[in-house]
C-alpha cells in the first residue's frame, strides 16, 4: 500500500483498502474558517444537535476576513465564536490567537503525522507535508463530520514524484511544486494523491514542505503527502502530548502513474495569470511592470518565508511605484520575525506589515487591486479577480522572486540584484 | 426525474472565483449569492439566466476553493444541472451533498451549443439535444451518490443513521 492508503486503512479500521473503493474513515480532526464554518454551523444547529463529536477534535479559525473587514464578516465571525462558547469547542481562535490556518494548525501541534484531517478549506492538503492525510471539503461535510467524527472518502490513486538533484539558488518548495502543476496541469492530478518522494524532497525544510503539499489542490490533487522523516520529527517534537504515527509507502506500492523531475534544471518560476500552470522559468518572464508585491499566506507566510524575503530586501528599497505588503501567518511568526529585526528591514524598504489573515490572497481586504493593476504574489491562486478587480492580474512566485520584484519594481530574480544565496 | 432547460456554454477550468467572487461569500443567503454567480466571467449572468436552465462547461469545472457557496450560488440562480468534461473533486463533493445534479459527459460538451435545448433522464443518465436529433449517455451517478440523493442530501442521510443507531 501507499503511505495514503495505509493511512485511510487505518481510519477505516481495515487491514486493507485500494484505490477506488469508498470507504468511511475517523477523522483526528475536523477544520472550518469564517467563510465556510457559518455554513456548517447553521447547518449543525437546523438538524438539532446539541454537541460535536469531540470538543477537541474540531478547530475554528477565523482568519479569512479577520480583523473583521465589514459588519457582515463581524457577524460571520461571531456565529464561530458563539458556536465555539456554547458547544465548548477547545481549537476556536480568537484575534491575538488566530492564523492563517493552516500555518497555524501545524504550528500548535493540532495536526500530526499519521492523521486523517478534513478541512472545510481547499487548502487543508497542506498538513501532508507531516505525512498526514489531509483533505479539503465542503460546509455539509464539514457538518457532518462535526457531528459523527467520521467522512466518507473515495481512496484516491496514487501518483508517485521523484525529485532528484541539488536545487539551484533561490530555488525552493514553491518553485518545484510550480515546476509540477505547469507540467501536469491543473487537473493533472485530478482525484488523486501526490506523492512527494526522492532526494530533493529528503533535504528540503519543512517550510518548504508545506508549501508543495499546500498547492497540491491547484493540480486537482485530493491530498499531497510526504513520508514523514527526521526533519518531520524535530518538527513536531514538543509540539504535542498526542501522539504521533509514521507511515511509508510499500515497495511494491502501485502507483497510476510515476514521474521524475530533475531539480537541478528548475529555476525559479513564476505563474502567470490566470491558471497556477501557467509557469515561466524567471530567466524568460521578460518585461512585468508590477504595482504590488505580497508577501504572506497558507503557501508562503512562515518564518523561514520572511526570512529569505528580508534577506533579498536588507539595505533595499521597493521601487517608487510598487506597494510591498508583508503578512506574517501566525501570532508566533509575527513575533518572532519582529524580534529578528525582520520587520526594520521590511519597514526601511518601504513596505507595510499587516496582521496575521488571508487578506489580499482571496481578495478580501488589506491590499485589494484596482481594473489593470498587476501583483506579484507568493499566494496560491491567479485566477480572474483573485485579488480584486476582474481586471487585475496576479502573478505567483516564491518570496526571494516577489521580494526582489518589489525592488526592482517589475517581475525579476535575486540574482539580478547581485544578491547571493544567505549560507 | 427529467430535466429540460437550455444551455448556458462556459469553457475549461471555471473556478469558484469565477461561480462566486470571495468578495461575496460574507453571506450564505443564496439570493444574494445568485445575484453575483459568474459576474466575473459574465456580468450580466444572473439577470440572463432562467430557472431549470443548464450550464454546460469544459473540463475541471468548480475547481479552486472548497465554498459551498459555488453550488448554492448556481443553484439560487435557478439551474438544475451542469454537464461538464470533468468536475474538480471538491466542487463534486458539495453539488452531491447540496442537491446539485451533475454529469461528466464529454460527448454533451463537444455537441451542444449555446442556446440548445437539452433533455436529460436523471436516473438513467441519457442526454438528448431537443432538435438535434443526438442524445448521449453520461458516467452514471454512483450507487453511494445515489443513496445520498434519495436521502436528500449528506445531512438527511447521516442524521437517518443518527437516529436509527
Ligand atoms: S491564505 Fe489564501 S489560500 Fe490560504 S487559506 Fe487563506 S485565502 Fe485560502
Amino acid at each position: 500500500m501507499t503511505i495514503t492508503e495505509k493511512i485511510l486503512a487505518r481510519g477505516a479500521g481495515l487491514a486493507e483498502v485500494k484505490s477506488g473503493q469508498l470507504i468511511e474513515v475517523q477523522i483526528d480532526m475536523a477544520l472550518g474558517n469564517d467563510i465556510t464554518a457559518p455554513l456548517a454551523i447553521d447547518i449543525v444547529r437546523s438538524a438539532g444537535i446539541k454537541s460535536v463529536f469531540d470538543r477537541e477534535k474540531v478547530a475554528l479559525v477565523p482568519d479569512h476576513f479577520v480583523p473583521n473587514k465589514d459588519i457582515k464578516a463581524a457577524t460571520q465571525v461571531k456565529i464561530l465564536r458563539d458556536f465555539a462558547k456554547e458547544f465548548g469547542i477547545v481549537n476556536y481562535f480568537e484575534l491575538g490567537e488566530m492564523g492563517v490556518e493552516h500555518a497555524l494548525l501545524p504550528e500548535k501541534g493540532l495536526v500530526l503525522p499519521g492523521d486523517i484531517v478534513i478541512g472545510a478549506d481547499s487548502h487543508t492538503c497542506t498538513y501532508g507535508a507531516l505525512g498526514a492525510f489531509a483533505t479539503g471539503v465542503g460546509s455539509t461535510d464539514l457538518a457532518a463530520a462535526m457531528i459523527t467524527g467520521k467522512v466518507w472518502l473515495k481512496v484516491p490513486e496514487s501518483m508517485k514524484f521523484i525529485f532528484y538533484g541539488n536545487r539551484s539558488p533561490f530555488v525552493c518548495g514553491k518553485d518545484l511544486i510550480l515546476y509540477t502543476i505547469g507540467q501536469i496541469g491543473v487537473d493533472g492530478a485530478l482525484y488523486r494523491a501526490m506523492e512527494f518522494t526522492g532526494e530533493a524532497i529528503d533535504n528540503l525544510p519543512m517550510a518548504d514542505r508545506f508549501t508543495m503539499a499546500n498547492m497540491a489542490i491547484e493540480a486537482g490533487g485530493k491530498n499531497g503527502i510526504i513520508a514523514p522523516d527526521k526533519a518531520t520529527e524535530a518538527y513536531v517534537r514538543g509540539r504535542s502530548q498526542r501522539k504521533h504515527r509514521f507511515y511509508a509507502s510499500d515497495k511494491d506500492a502501485t502507483y497510476v502513474e510515476t514521474i521524475e523531475y530533475d531539480v537541478s534544471k528548475i529555476e525559479p518560476q513564476v505563474a502567470f495569470p490566470h491558471l497556477p500552470s501557467n509557469t515561466r522559468g524567471i530567466s524568460v518572464v521578460g518585461d512585468v511592470s508590477i504595482d504590488q508585491a505580497v508577501i504572506g499566506s497558507c503557501t508562503n507566510g512562515r518564518l523561514e518565508d520572511l526570512e529569505i524575503a528580508a534577506h533579498v530586501l536588507r539595505g533595499r528599497k521597493v521601487a517608487p511605484h510598487v506597494r510591498l505588503i508583508v503578512i506574517p501567518a501566525t501570532p508566533w511568526i509575527y513575533r518572532q520575525a519582529m524580534h529578528q529585526g525582520l520587520f526594520d528591514i521590511f519597514l526601511e524598504a518601504g513596505g507595510i506589515i499587516s496582521p496575521p489573515t488571508c487578506g489580499p490572497c482571496l481578495g478580501g481586504h488589506m491590499g485589494i487591486l484596482a481594473k489593470g493593476e498587476r501583483a506579484i504574489a507568493t499566494t496560491n491562486r491567479n485566477f480572474v479577480g483573485r485579488m480584486g478587480h476582474p481586471e487585475s492580474e496576479v502573478y505567483l512566485a516564491n518570496p526571494a522572486v516577489t521580494a526582489a520584484s518589489a525592488v526592482l519594481g517589475r517581475i525579476g530574480g535575486p540574482e539580478e540584484l547581485g544578491i547571493i544565496p544567505k549560507d | 426525474m427529467k430535466l429540460t432547460g437550455k444551455v448556458w456554454k462556459f469553457g475549461d477550468n471555471i473556478d469558484t472565483d469565477v461561480i462566486i467572487p470571495a468578495r461575496h461569500l460574507t453571506t450564505f443567503d443564496p439570493k444574494e449569492l445568485a445575484r453575483h454567480c459568474m459576474e466575473d466571467a459574465d456580468p450580466s449572468f444572473a439577470q440572463k439566466v432562467k430557472t431549470g436552465d443548464i450550464i454546460v462547461a469544459g473540463r475541471n469545472f468548480g475547481c479552486g476553493s472548497s465554498r459551498e457557496h459555488a453550488p448554492i450560488a448556481l443553484k439560487g440562480c435557478g439551474l438544475s444541472c451542469v454537464v461538464a468534461r470533468s468536475f474538480a473533486r471538491i466542487f463534486f463533493r458539495n453539488a452531491f451533498n447540496m442537491g446539485l445534479l451533475i454529469f461528466e459527459c464529454p460527448e454533451v460538451v463537444d455537441a451542444a451549443e449555446e442556446g440548445d435545448t437539452l433533455e436529460i433522464d436523471v436516473a438513467s443518465g441519457k442526454i438528448s439535444i431537443a432538435g438535434k436529433g443526438l442524445s448521449f449517455a453520461a458516467q452514471p451517478i454512483p450507487p453511494f451518490m445515489q443513496e445520498l440523493l434519495r436521502d436528500g442530501g449528506l445531512i438527511p442521510h447521516i442524521m437517518k443513521k443518527v437516529k436509527t443507531a
